[in-house]
């Protein structure tokens, strides 16, 4: 008796999909090839401004901070530096830095990206301690991704070649030039520009002081 | 009795008077900080005075001074975690930042220890070392540095 039900539930299945795809392998009876490319067409359109339009809606400061985890913790950071509030009101917010502005590195971040959905549904990060216990890894993955693309991000704006020496500080000249020379990045340097630096007793050990 | 009743006299009347010869001295007006501006007017805007670009390093005035920062030092953050200052003038690290290191004396606690790392008594750079503004000084000076340490 089961065996029979079985048999029947296969041979329905077997007939949905049957039917639709000898539905679609046949020629349009009612509309007209034109009438379907145009319409085709226009869909398509539709599909693919509405496929960049959430990729542009994804890529904005306000959708960043909507998650609290990042609204509470490196949005209040990034809010005392630079990059937030200078002289010339010229900003960088979180895109810029931490998007790629080419569209094939951009689509593989933003898949890349469903790794932050999943810790999010976790709640991996969502509260300050849990924060603080993971900031050390969070920041290696992003200083490890900005050498590996040569600094990309801060290429977005920053462009070494252009660097008017004369106009830079005594410091800035010296660094740059030996940094050049040295085939550094510039996440090698200008670590924590953004953001608060996480403990960095195994980075920089002559920088910090014991028990913090 | 009548010793001290006549000195308490002078002492009092010395005191009272004394004022009164100070104040009669045409310099010393007393003004508020307005100055002879009225209610209604505005004040003159401060200006804001910035540090400015990389200098010399900067001679001491005396020989114990903590020595005075050439450079700007906004946005440089000195926190439990991580000492801004000692990325670049810490023993690892000023040969590469071209910057001068901390003096051996910052290694020493209270006893005179020598300790492995910076001593948390000098940790916190910006309580002996600050940078200088184009500020010039409101009171005529005259103060020299002794022979040693003027520049020849």
């Amino acid at each position: 008796m089961s065996n029979n039900q079985q048999q029947d539930t296969a041979v329905k299945k077997k007939n949905i999909l049957a039917r639709l795809w000898a539905n679609l392998k046949q020629p349009s009876s009612r509309y007209s090839l034109g009438g379907l490319l145009v319409v085709g067409f226009a869909v398509g359109i539709l599909f693919w401004g509405g496929f960049n339009w959430a990729m542009d809606l994804t890529n904005t400061e306000a959708f960043c901070i909507s998650c609290h985890e990042m609204e509470e913790n490196v949005y209040r950071e990034y809010q005392d530096t630079i990059h937030y509030n200078n002289r010339t009101g010229v900003r960088a917010t979180c895109p810029d830095c931490h998007v790629p502005k080419e569209w094939t590195h951009k689509v593989v971040r933003k898949i890349q990206a469903s790794n932050e959905l999943f810790h999010k549904m976790m709640g991996t990060i969502d509260t300050p301690e849990k924060f603080e216990a993971k900031r050390l890894q969070l920041a290696k993955n992003v200083w490890a991704s900005m050498k590996a693309t040569n600094s990309r991000e801060c290429r977005n704006c920053h462009d070494f070649e252009s660097m008017d020496y004369p106009k830079q500080g005594r410091r800035a000249v010296d660094q740059h030039i030996k940094g050049n020379d040295e085939g550094l990045t510039c996440i090698d340097c200008h670590k924590g520009v953004a953001h608060s630096l996480p403990p960095m007793h195994d980075i920089d050990p002559s920088a910090t002081i014991e028990g913090s | 009795m009548k010793k001290s009743l006549v000195l308490g006299l002078v002492v009092t009347i010395g005191t009272l008077s004394f004022p009164q010869a100070v104040l009669s001295q045409p310099e010393a007006e007393l003004q508020s900080l307005r100055g002879s501006l009225s209610i209604d007017d505005t004040s003159q805007q401060a200006t804001w005075k910035s540090v400015g670009p990389d200098s010399e390093p900067i001679m001491r005035n005396y020989v114990h001074q903590p020595p005075l920062i050439p450079h700007t030092v906004e946005k440089y953050h000195i926190t439990k975690r991580y000492n801004k200052c000692l990325s670049c003038h810490s023993w690892a690290n000023y040969q590469k930042a071209n910057a001068t290191k901390v003096s051996s004396t910052h290694f020493m606690d209270r006893d005179g220890y020598i300790l492995a790392n910076i001593a948390p008594r000098h940790y916190f750079c910006h309580q002996c070392h600050v940078p200088q503004v184009d500020a010039q000084p409101l009171v005529e000076n005259v103060f020299e540095p002794v022979q040693i340490l003027q520049p020849w």
